[in-house]
């Protein structure tokens, strides 16, 4: 090796040390609760390092046998893709008419979404708690679809505003001449064309929604409708003695949502710096 | 805080109100086409203003009266409750730890989360396999990684506690989440965890609209690598330093499920944020005009910041939607 080659080659063994040091940290918490669900609660305190002996596989098979682990990832599942269609469908309809047409009003509309940005649900979730027992929307999953898809309006509609005006102005009119309505042009030619903009901003309405607690803590008082997150939760309190069990259960939760960041990981990152440049 | 000019190429057909333009055309279609537009936004109007706008509302009423959360509140107190929280140690503290996590999130997590992305922007093997996973923890729910970290972080027998002393350092070990003077730090680390990485991707989006250029220049030009870090790039990317910047104090000011599942507030109110005061007055002990009342001063206290940096700070960068609104009037 010539002295150039080596000596850029020791120039760049502090970078991979420290990218080392930080990669161990960020996947010690993980790999440890992934193999400590593989132990019982003795080895755990007695064998805190070493790997399972034996593997123990009944912590994840009774909780993959469990009809309530099931049913939560059911419900955060449908909660999930409810948001999403509201927030997405609603947002997509404002946004278009947000962009694309010159109305009276319409920056002072603009303006009050994007002041919505600012309000964090713990804001308004006792008054909106108030409200869903009024409208005995509690124990009911609409009690959180609709109040997650109103407070995840603002940033979808900042960002699809911000696609629908890219869309040249020509085409419109085309499709105008040609006989198209306002709808038909938003539905058949607009949507279709922003549809990486529309995955990006449902990727971001999905994580979301499955990770939300308070409100989903708050309206599901009966197990039926709790999300994986009020699960988790619950489910620590009731083996808080029995840890393995309570790891096992963490880790088969991480799963869905690190699953689907595996496969939407381009859109999400996309929305993320979208979302933060544009909102 | 929202940059919604167009950047560059012809404007859209709908480019601003025009009134020259808008008077040209007969009455009758000027209405038809607001009642068209309006008709688009009525659905997320609707969803908007019952969820989000009425809850604002309704908490900023019910924060002027004594009012456990059953029947109609009728015991006005004014202001009384507003008073009460200036004289309350645990709304104060709340403040004060508010402004501990901000400052720790602005002095310690973004210039990590920076020095990793400029790293991370470097020819290195795996690159992409580091980012994936120093973002990872972001796709997780607060709630998982606080049961997590709790577990983590038992004392003695939390994994934390075993490392230290399987290297002899059983000193450095301690209560973690259980004790009054190590709960902020230790909440402090399991967020740093979580939410760099997220502040990395953003820093990294922000390295790659960089024109290599740039550097190719500095660097004829003599100017060493820390030389280039200081005068290209921390400069060209400081829109979105300022944006993280909001985004963490935002954060910060709003935290509650890594509170709340990891030490509920405790011990003895010493991990409290105002997110959790207002839970634990509302829905823990009935005193929801008063828990109404810290709602709404987070309200203010987040809105407030947001419109100061967005009036200060962020106009360097973006025509915000707020001031857009302002200039086309």
């Amino acid at each position: 090796m010539t002295a150039p080659a080596l000596r850029r080659r020791l120039r760049s063994v502090p970078l991979y040390v420290t990218v080392w040091v930080v990669g161990i940290v960020m996947v010690t918490p993980l790999l440890y609760a992934l193999v400590s669900g593989f132990k019982s609660t003795d080895q755990l305190s007695s064998n805190v390092f070493g790997l399972p002996s034996p593997w123990e596989t009944g912590n994840y098979t009774a909780i993959l046998k469990s009809e309530t682990f099931w049913r939560a990832i059911g419900s955060s599942t449908l909660i999930a893709v409810g948001t999403t269609v509201l927030t997405v469908g609603a947002a997509a309809l404002a946004a278009f008419a947000l962009a694309r047409f010159a109305f009276r009003g319409r920056e002072l509309l603009f303006t009050v979404f994007t002041v919505g940005l600012m309000f964090p649900f713990a804001v308004a979730i006792l008054p909106l708690f108030i409200l869903l027992r009024t409208f005995g929307l509690l124990d009911n999953p609409w009690g959180v679809i609709l109040p997650q898809a109103a407070f995840g309006l603002p940033i979808t509609i900042v960002i699809l505003r911000g696609f629908f005006r890219e869309i040249p102005g020509e085409l419109e009119e085309a499709a105008t001449l040609d006989g198209c309505s306002s709808f038909g042009f938003f539905w058949r030619i607009l949507l279709p064309m922003a549809r990486p903009a529309l995955g990006t901003v449902s990727v971001l309405a999905v994580v979301a929604s499955w990770n939300n607690f308070l409100l989903p803590l708050l309206v599901f008082s009966e197990q039926t409708w709790w999300t994986i997150p009020v699960g988790v939760q619950q489910f620590q309190g009731q083996y808080s003695a029995d840890i393995a069990r309570v790891f096992a259960y963490l880790v088969l939760a991480m799963v869905p949502a690190l699953g689907f960041y595996a496969v939407a990981e381009r859109q999400l990152i996309g929305g993320i710096t979208l979302g933060a440049t544009k909102g | 805080m929202t940059s919604t000019q167009i950047r560059g190429g012809r404007p859209p057909l709908a480019e601003g109100p025009d009134p020259a333009a808008a008077n040209r055309r007969p009455l009758g279609r000027r209405v038809r086409e607001w009642l068209t537009a309006v008709t688009f936004t009525v659905p997320a109007l609707a969803l908007f203003g019952l969820f989000v706008l009425l809850p604002i509302m309704y908490a900023l009423y019910v924060s002027f009266f004594n009012w456990g959360g059953f029947g109609s509140p009728s015991d006005f107190t004014g202001l009384g409750n507003f008073t009460r929280l200036l004289d309350d140690p645990v709304f104060l503290g709340d403040l004060w730890r508010g402004l501990i996590l901000v400052v720790a999130s602005l002095a310690l997590q973004l210039p990590f989360a920076l020095a990793m992305a400029v790293l991370l922007n470097q020819k290195l093997r795996g690159r992409a396999f580091y980012r994936m996973l120093f973002f990872a923890p972001y796709v997780l729910s607060e709630v998982i990684t606080g049961i997590l970290f709790g577990m983590i972080f038992a004392p003695d027998d939390g994994l934390a506690d075993k490392v230290l002393g399987a290297v002899g350092l059983d000193s450095l070990g301690g209560l973690w989440f259980a004790g009054q003077d190590t709960v902020m730090p230790t909440l402090f680390l399991v967020m740093m965890w979580k939410y760099f990485g997220f502040h990395m991707m953003l820093y990294l989006a922000g390295l790659q609209g960089i024109p290599p250029e740039l550097h190719e220049a500095a660097r004829i030009d003599g100017a060493g690598p820390w030389q280039r870090f200081r005068h290209v790039t921390l400069p060209l990317l400081g829109p979105t330093i300022r944006m993280s910047i909001f985004l963490s104090v935002i954060g910060a000011i709003q935290l509650f499920d890594l509170v709340w599942v990891t030490t509920q507030g405790g011990p003895d109110h010493h991990s409290e944020t105002m997110a959790v005061s207002m839970f634990q007055y509302g829905f823990k002990r009935y005193q929801v005009g008063y828990a109404s009342a810290i709602s709404i001063a987070m309200f203010l206290i987040s809105l407030v910041f947001a419109l100061a940096y967005q009036r200060f700070v962020l106009r360097r960068d973006t025509e915000g939607a707020l001031t857009t609104m302002r200039a086309s009037r």
